[in-house]
């Protein structure tokens, strides 16, 4: 049982991955090899979704976490690492939101990728992508942690490029490898850290001694520093380069070049959470640092209101959606910087549905118009396809948290747990959350409001094509549209109230001096209110902008040029990252082969010698002239030099 | 000399095949399928009764196995003595399971001179072979030199245009090193009056000399690694080399300095050793990021791969000389998976260099479109050589780095960032060779693998999945020995601790 919610996607992806080397030309037998594809993976990933229903029944009903170990994986010295799964409260929630979520997705993909030719490809990454998933929320060790970690960054590699054909696409790929790169090599260094100070990487025995570690101190850089705060930064760059935190987020919206339920996958319950997931895992040590729990508030309060900042100048349907899981990402890690892991991961878990719901809405919409993505030529197409329509209100009720949509449980007890931490950092947080949330119900509606009101903006051609998506597509949206109505308030007792502490066991760890979970409950009632009227505020102001006035935001970016520019240049982080790091490796590359190697290694080198001894065998060879009177007159000077050499030797 | 003497018969096993091959006769067709045959089945033999090897092998002691010793030449003590240890053992099975592997990946490709192809082919084999299992200097020697004759014709008869200069500097290069290895050599057996390599294990050096031995042996070794500022031959020898003489050079050749360092310069100068640390680090870290840089900027796949695998000895050095368990295991660990997944990408290079005589990168494009069996198994050994977990390159860089860590935290952090200019320079040859439209002209017909390329890229698969998702097979093999070369230098730090503790107080 739990071995199979884990290894039944693997099993379909392989099968798929193998399918789709067959590729015949005759058409029939195509599509029953496709076909058989979709039936495989989909299968796979619906008993894995089973499965781990049951797993969670078992293990958090139960209250029966268990760690399976299936094999060694590797030992040197000391270090013994195996492959095991670790199954408590805290993996069987991810567990379950990963292959429902998963699963709903493997439908929806079916109809989306109806025309696409390598169908059996599709499917088979889509389940590797899930398996590597697992295995990482399961993960009883720091290094299979990483392990998964890595495998999502590669099959997200091979989403994000699914259609290598276009350069765009592969460029986008290479990108979100290399900056979730860059947050791995802090990850990598932090589990050497925790090696040398624990001389183990398993979770349990971390987490067994971590309290006892809490004054120790690590020389690490040339300088002697505290240990656990050193091990728990360096693991959050790699938290902040998988979830795209401000500074390494510049993959994810590019990461919008793979096709529609590529990005709901990535960006809805699995991927880009994964950060979340891994500081919530480590509660046990990031506890004791308060320092690096600072450092998470700083990162996530900041990444939730520049990303906003960014969503709301966006036009690429796909982007705006993607600018605002960066930010409510955000809003997950300011909730783990303040100790309430548990309303992070329930953020986390509402945000899969009403996310995913969102993503695969705007694939209908695109779908619907011809593989149009940008805002600017949509419009006017609410009354074609109703269900959608409603569909994507739902996604974004829950988005701005209104309630009772999900969202508003878990963003409500995410900005009242920031409020009642009652620290500096706290209150960062808190503001920047809550004009956060302004401009998330502001950037929401005016999606909307693009992309389904107005004038149609879109040729007659596209107008008289828009459709509603089939029944293979809109089912999936509404088992999300299901979780994204009543996974809040069916959720909100266990994860964060009452049951709280029952329902997480031993999952994550909170010390008691820590209270903004308990305190968020009893905080005035302005805190609470206030997400709800700037959301209602945000709702307005797009209202006014984009339906009883669509000329004036128009006006407003020809005034405010300049912020503008800024805005829709995403703060400059690509153009300074381009001008940093990219061209300075390809110059400086260049000038180590061509000079360093070519003119100086070899130039001084081989090269070098071979031609000074080739010049002096020329010289050398000169001497032999063939005149008796050119050997005589050496001879004489050989004669001259021996005997002053012995005369000077005699006195 | 009680049992049964495998070392020799593997060694020497090939050589016999050569032999064999020296007495075809016949017009140029015949000679040249038969001598394919032969080395093609000498080398499956060698394979086979290497696996003796792999079954008997005692992983509880770090004792040499299965030890051969003859009088050679008693009157200066010099003798005919093999044998091998956790550390050598699995370099003598990444010998004999690619040298055949080189065989059939040349069965077509090599237009002349079949027969004088394989049997410089046999003849390095068992110099190969034969420098991983002497256990006498001068033995060692013997073949440690030796395999530059074989690889110098490899490179210079069947090579590129540029062929000719490129043996040279191989040639010049590694011998250079070499001379002043067997100065240290005599010095060595003259100090302590015996060329045993055990014996010379058990005997102490007087610091100052060890100074100079160490230095000496370094030139040799240095060059093989190769480390920056010597490694310019390498991609001009790779360059110009036939794919399998690539293969040889990449996957067993580059070992010999490492696994010198092993033999060598650990443990008997240890001291000369921990002082010469921090010039080996900075040697190393800069070969992993000025050459990953380097292979950033390259046109030719080859000369790419070529950096690529100066970068990844850049990790073995600083393995060893971390002189810690896991930097030592990794080291060797990432020799073997470096072994195995260079050789795989030099035969993928070779794969379209086949169809389209073109290593350049700018002649592809677009290939996963009538070429998807190649795209994948260049996709996994892409993967496997940036270090991705579940390949075999993912275990030895994850040592090295844990056991860098623990002795110079700067060293991992950079040498870590190797790992991620890995994967730019990769991924950015992936693209460029496999995605894309399929736009030029001339690949438009470009057949995917055939049966025999499947063949031999089978086994690399298997093995490069089997060392990255169950490596207890190959780290059980070595931890006994490697325990036993690193506690002389535990033993030192433990007690440079104690006495810190005691001024202490």
């Amino acid at each position: 049982m739990y071995t199979s919610a884990v290894f039944l996607p693997l099993l379909g992806s392989l099968i798929a991955g193998f399918l789709a080397f067959l590729a015949p030309e005759d058409k029939d037998r195509k599509a029953r090899i496709d076909r058989a594809a979709q039936l495989v993976t989909c299968t796979g990933l619906i008993l894995a979704a089973v499965a781990s229903l049951f797993v969670f029944n078992a293990v958090v009903i139960g209250g029966n976490p268990v760690t399976i170990e299936l094999f060694t994986w590797i030992n040197s010295g000391g270090l013994e690492i195996s492959w095991a799964l670790k199954i408590d409260t805290l993996s069987a929630v991810m567990l379950s939101t990963v292959t429902v979520v998963s699963s709903v997705i493997h439908v929806y993909a079916i109809g989306y990728m109806h025309h696409d030719p390598s169908i059996p490809r599709f499917m088979s990454y889509l389940s590797l992508f899930t398996f590597f998933m697992l295995m990482l929320v399961t993960a009883d060790n720091l290094v299979q942690l990483y392990f998964g970690w890595e495998g999502v960054g590669l099959v997200s590699y091979l989403l994000i490029g699914f259609w290598y054909d276009k350069p765009s696409a592969c460029a986008a790929a290479i990108k979100a490898f290399v900056v979730n790169r860059v947050g791995d090599f802090g990850f990598a260094l932090g589990i050497f850290a925790t090696f040398v100070l624990f001389q183990s990487v398993n979770l349990d025995t971390i987490f067994a001694t971590g309290g006892s570690k809490a004054g120790a101190t690590l020389s690490v850089f040339g300088g002697e520093f505290h240990a656990l705060t050193v091990i728990c930064l360096l693991l959050f760059m790699g938290a902040m380069g998988k979830s795209a935190q401000i500074g390494l987020h510049t993959w994810l919206p590019d990461a919008m070049e793979g096709p529609t339920p590529v990005s709901a996958l990535i960006h809805a319950a699995t991927m880009v959470t994964a950060g979340v997931f891994m500081v919530a895992r480590l509660s046990p040590l990031f506890e004791y640092s308060d320092t690096a729990l600072t450092v998470v508030t700083l990162v996530g309060g900041t990444t939730a209101i520049f990303a906003a900042t960014i969503g709301c100048v966006q036009n690429d349907i796909k982007r705006v959606i993607a600018y605002s899981t960066c930010s409510q990402l955000g809003y997950m890690f300011f909730a783990c910087g303040v100790s309430a892991y548990s309303a992070g991961i329930f953020h986390l878990m509402t945000h899969a549905f009403f996310k995913a719901l969102l993503f695969l809405g705007a694939g209908c919409v695109i779908h619907a118009m011809s593989d149009e993505q940008d805002m600017r030529n949509m419009g006017g197409i609410w009354k074609k396809i109703p269900v959608t329509y409603a569909l994507m209100w739902i996604g974004s009720l829950a988005l701005a948290g209104v309630p009772p949509f999900a969202g508003y449980f878990s963003k409500d007890i995410v900005l009242e747990a920031a409020y009642a931490a009652h620290t500096g950092i706290g209150a960062y947080a808190f503001w920047m959350g809550i004009t956060a949330a302004f401009l998330t119900a502001f950037y929401s509606w005016r999606l909307l409001f693009m992309a389904f009101h107005g004038e149609p903006r879109a040729d007659e051609r596209v107008m008289a094509r828009v459709h509603e998506s089939p029944k293979v597509m809109l089912l999936p949206l509404m088992v999300l549209a299901a979780g994204a109505i009543f996974a809040g308030y069916a959720g909100y007792a266990s994860f964060v109230g009452e049951h709280a502490s029952e329902f997480w066991g031993d999952s994550i760890l909170i010390l008691p001096a820590h209270t903004a979970l308990e305190a968020a409950h009893h905080v005035p009632a302005w805190v609470k209110y206030l997400p709800l009227a700037v959301g209602a505020a945000g709702i307005a102001l797009a209202v006014v902008l984009y339906l009883v006035a669509p000329g004036l935001p128009a006006a407003i970016a020809g005034r405010f040029q300049a912020i503008y520019q800024f805005l829709v240049h995403k703060w400059y982080f690509d153009e300074l990252y381009d001008f940093l790091f990219v061209r300075t490796a390809f110059w400086l590359g260049r000038g180590f082969w061509k000079t360093g190697d070519g003119a100086l290694i070899d130039g001084c080198g081989p090269d070098g010698i071979a031609a000074a001894t080739r010049d002096l065998a020329r010289r050398m060879g000169r001497l032999q002239s063939g005149y008796v009177y050119h050997y005589a007159f050496a001879m004489l000077i050989g004669v001259v030099t021996l005997i002053t050499w012995y005369l000077l030797k005699q006195t | 000399m009680s049992h049964f003497p495998i070392l020799s018969l593997i060694t020497f096993l090939p050589l016999v095949g050569a032999g064999f091959i020296l007495t075809i006769r016949g017009d140029a067709e015949v000679v040249g399928r038969n001598a394919r045959n032969v080395a093609l089945w000498t080398s499956l033999i060698t394979f086979f009764l290497s696996l003796y090897i792999w079954f008997n092998f005692n992983s509880g002691t770090a004792a040499f196995q299965f030890e051969e010793r003859a009088a050679w030449m008693p009157a200066f003590k010099i003798s005919y003595h093999m044998g091998i240890d956790g550390i050598s053992m699995l370099f003598v099975m990444l010998t004999t399971l690619l040298t055949p592997i080189c065989v059939l990946a040349s069965w077509e490709n090599v237009r002349d001179r079949h027969r004088e192809y394989m049997i410089s082919f046999l003849v390095l084999e068992t110099m190969m072979i034969g420098m991983f299992c002497a256990l006498d200097l001068f033995l060692f020697y013997i073949f440690f030199e030796g395999v530059l004759i074989p690889m110098f014709l490899i490179i210079g008869v069947w090579g590129g245009p540029r062929r000719v200069y490129a043996s040279f500097k191989f040639f010049l290069f590694t011998l250079l090193g070499s001379v002043l290895m067997l100065l240290a050599m005599l010095t060595m057996y003259y100090t302590a009056g015996t060329a045993d390599i055990p014996a010379l294990m058990a005997f102490s050096f007087p610091a100052a000399m060890q100074t100079w031995l160490w230095l000496a042996f370094f030139a040799s070794f240095a060059v093989k690694v190769p480390m920056w500022p010597v490694h310019t031959w390498l991609p001009d020898a790779h360059v110009e080399a036939p794919t399998a003489g690539s293969v040889i050079l990449a996957a067993v050749l580059l070992k010999f300095g490492g696994y010198g360092f092993l033999r060598f310069s650990l443990p008997m100068f240890p001291d000369a050793t921990v002082e010469f640390t921090p010039l080996i680090y900075t040697l190393s870290i800069i070969a992993v990021i000025y050459t990953s840089l380097v292979a950033l900027a390259q046109e030719d796949m080859k000369k790419l791969i070529a950096y690529s695998s100066v970068a990844h000895m850049g990790f073995v050095t600083i393995g060893t000389f971390t002189l810690t368990i896991h930097g030592v295991e990794g080291a060797i660990y990432t020799m073997l998976s470096h072994g195995v997944v260079s050789a795989a990408l030099f035969l993928i290079v070779g794969v379209v260099y086949d169809r389209m005589h073109s290593r350049d990168i700018s002649t592809y494009g677009g290939l996963v479109h009538r070429m998807p069996a190649y795209a994948l198994i260049f996709m996994l050994f892409m993967l496997a050589s940036v270090g991705l977990p579940g390949t075999g390159g993912f275990v030895g860089e994850f040592l090295v780095l844990l056991g860098a860590f623990q002795a110079d935290t700067w060293v991992a952090a950079l040498a870590a960032t190797g790992v991620i200019l890995g994967a730019v320079y990769m991924l950015y040859l992936y693209r460029r060779v496999i995605f894309g439209k399929l736009v030029k002209e001339d690949l438009q017909r470009i057949m995917d693998l055939s049966r025999r390329e499947v063949a031999v890229f089978a086994p690399l698969v298997i093995l490069v999945l089997w060392m990255g998702i169950y490596p207890v097979t190959f780290l059980d093999i070595m931890h006994v020995s490697v325990n036993n070369l690193i506690q002389p230098f535990e033993a030192a730090r433990a007690a440079a601790e104690g006495a810190a503790v005691i001024a202490g107080h």
